[in-house]
């Protein structure tokens, strides 16, 4: 994902010279591409994330398209006051770009995961929020980032794996259903769609047919599309890696009351808590109850009931 | 009209103001003024009132937001600013509240209010001029005990970084903040040294002489430093019960101060109840 990213973006600074490239002291062998061609409109600011996004803002107001890139935690937490004051309330034109989202620095702890960010980013008005599940949404929404002229975030994690066909359309606030299924529909976003995918093959073989759906785009959201998508089977699972409080769960929610569509729903992701323990992304994710084993059990019981 | 008489006359326009809408930082205002007017009447600031977003336009960010009045008189002064906007300050359906909104008016060049924004916001301005290669220049105005923020450290180290000689940071150090002097609470005698340290080119002056400000604001800056502009100041300027005294930071007058004020800026019932 993060390679679709650079790639997408070196694309983007080739065609428009206002296209800027903003790290903070992340990303010294990946950028290099881009500093070798670019090196006018690559700036490093250093660890100084809330200060990198407000002098975004300012290069954003005369007219630059600054892509703004690190740690999503930083983004996100460290920098939230200088996202809500400079960039949105001034609603410039200043991309968000995070990476190591939700679990992925898995032996680091809370400090480095973003497991709140979407109910925090959610709530700030202008802000267009998204999470791709694979590259080739990566690639869409890239563009879609630059064609918006506002404050966009996105929320990068890592997965290799493609569930897409080639040349597949998406489109702004409408989920994409990546696998089709009749029993139940399981909404998710990011790169947590590996064990939903994984799950649902494990369901599949006890005989329960899952939807998988992306969402993508976490606001603007239609609520109309996605009551539409649950409104195809009779129960719906939402999971995420993320606090259940104000992400993904809270945005669906949100969407199926304002359509008086709700359905039994079970929310899977981290129940108001921090994330327990060290290792790799996958023991991180098993010991949170977020691998494909715990989901598909948990979806199993549901499923029963 | 003399320099002392406008300057009384845009101290009358912010009290009258602040008096209608009933609440303002007036003490603020007063301190930065003399600074305003030099950068803007003595036109070291280039703008086009009739085509004010010009992108070659110098830039001038009130990081010290709640100083705005000052701003606003200011504009109103030099025709950004209309009369009946200016008189509609806090009120419903006016673009001009009391800390300032970007695009509210032509010269209001970011929304300011949280401390520790306005410098950031600049040395981005500042960068994006530099890659245009325009010689137009920006001005953050940073109060005194905003530099107690964390985030105005990152932005001077990486304007001295970026090498940006088109920055001038300009500190209206009139040694107070809301509860007492900088000093009693931070123990902060000078802000010269850290300045120096941070890489920029530092001034002193009195910024209640016209002709030091002019001064200081005609030099060139040195090759690839930035600027920075220690303004000394008196908070509340020009009111005798309010010089220098912490409670005027977020207060209005009362009846008998409100005699005392018509009486030093020269105000009459007749402008007062208008």
């Amino acid at each position: 994902m993060r390679n679709t990213y650079l790639n997408t973006l070196y694309d983007l600074a080739r065609q428009d010279s206002d296209v800027l490239s903003l790290v903070a002291d992340n990303g010294l062998i990946v950028f290099d591409g881009f500093r070798r061609d670019f090196p006018d409109r690559y700036f490093n600011f250093g660890i100084s994330e809330g200060h990198m996004i407000a002098a975004a803002a300012g290069m954003a107001s005369c007219g630059k398209i600054p892509f703004v890139y690190t740690i999503s935690a930083f983004l996100a937490y460290r920098g939230y006051e200088f996202l809500r004051d400079d960039v949105c309330f001034q609603n410039q034109n200043v991309k968000i770009v995070g990476i190591g989202s939700g679990l992925t620095y898995s032996t680091l702890g809370p400090s480095h995961h973003t497991t709140e960010d979407i109910g925090l980013l959610r709530g700030i008005p202008n802000l267009t929020v998204f999470s791709p599940s694979t590259k080739a949404e990566v690639r869409w929404m890239m563009g879609e980032a630059y064609g918006k002229k506002g404050p966009v975030y996105i929320r990068l994690s890592n997965n290799d794996k493609e569930y897409y066909a080639e040349g597949t359309k998406f489109e702004l606030g409408i989920p994409s259903v990546v696998k089709a299924g009749s029993d139940l529909t399981l909404i998710t976003t990011g790169s947590i769609i590996n064990e939903a995918m994984n799950a649902s093959k494990m369901l599949e073989a006890d005989g329960i047919s899952t939807e998988v759906v992306s969402m993508h785009t976490l606001k603007p959201l239609r609520s109309d599309a996605v009551a539409r998508i649950v409104s195809k089977n009779k129960k719906l699972v939402v999971l995420e890696e993320h606090n259940v409080i104000g992400g993904l769960y809270s945005a669906v929610s949100e969407a199926l009351v304002q359509e008086q569509a709700c359905v039994p729903c079970l929310k899977i992701g981290l129940n108001d808590a921090f994330a327990d323990g060290y290792g790799a992304l996958e023991e991180v994710r098993a010991a949170n109850g977020l691998d494909c084993g715990s989901i598909y059990a948990k979806i199993k019981d549901f499923a029963k009931g | 009209m003399n320099d002392k008489k406008a300057i009384l006359n845009l101290k009358k326009k912010i009290f009258l103001t602040a008096y209608r809408a009933g609440a303002a930082h007036l003490a603020s205002a007063f301190s930065v003024i003399d600074m305003l007017y030099v950068l803007y009447c003595k036109k070291i600031i280039r703008y086009d009132a009739s085509n004010p977003w010009n992108d070659r336009r110098d830039r001038l960010i009130l990081s010290k937001g709640h100083a705005c009045l000052a701003l606003y008189a200011i504009l109103n002064e030099i025709g950004m600013i209309a009369d009946d906007e200016l008189q509609s300050f806090c009120q419903p359906g006016s673009h001009l509240g009391g800390e300032p909104k970007l695009g509210a008016a032509p010269g209001i060049e970011a929304s300011t209010g949280s401390l520790g924004h306005g410098l950031s916001f600049g040395v981005g301005i500042a960068m994006a001029c530099k890659m245009n290669k325009y010689d137009n220049k920006v001005y953050v105005i940073l109060g005194d005990g905003e530099c107690q923020e964390g985030s105005v450290w990152e932005a001077a180290m990486s304007a001295s970084n970026f090498k940006l000689d088109n920055l001038a940071v300009i500190i209206d150090d009139n040694r107070l903040q809301a509860m007492d002097t900088v000093d009693a609470i931070m123990g902060i005698k000078s802000w010269r040294d850290k300045w120096e340290a941070f890489g920029f080119d530092v001034c002193e002056i009195d910024g209640h002489n016209l002709n030091e400000i002019e001064q200081v604001l005609r030099k060139e800056a040195h090759d690839g430093k930035p600027r920075l502009i220690i303004s000394h100041t008196i908070k509340g300027q020009g009111l005798s019960f309010m010089e220098g005294v912490p409670i005027w930071h977020y207060r209005m007058p009362n009846k008998e101060e409100l005699e005392i004020v018509m009486k030093e800026l020269s105000i009459s019932e007749m402008e007062l109840e208008r």
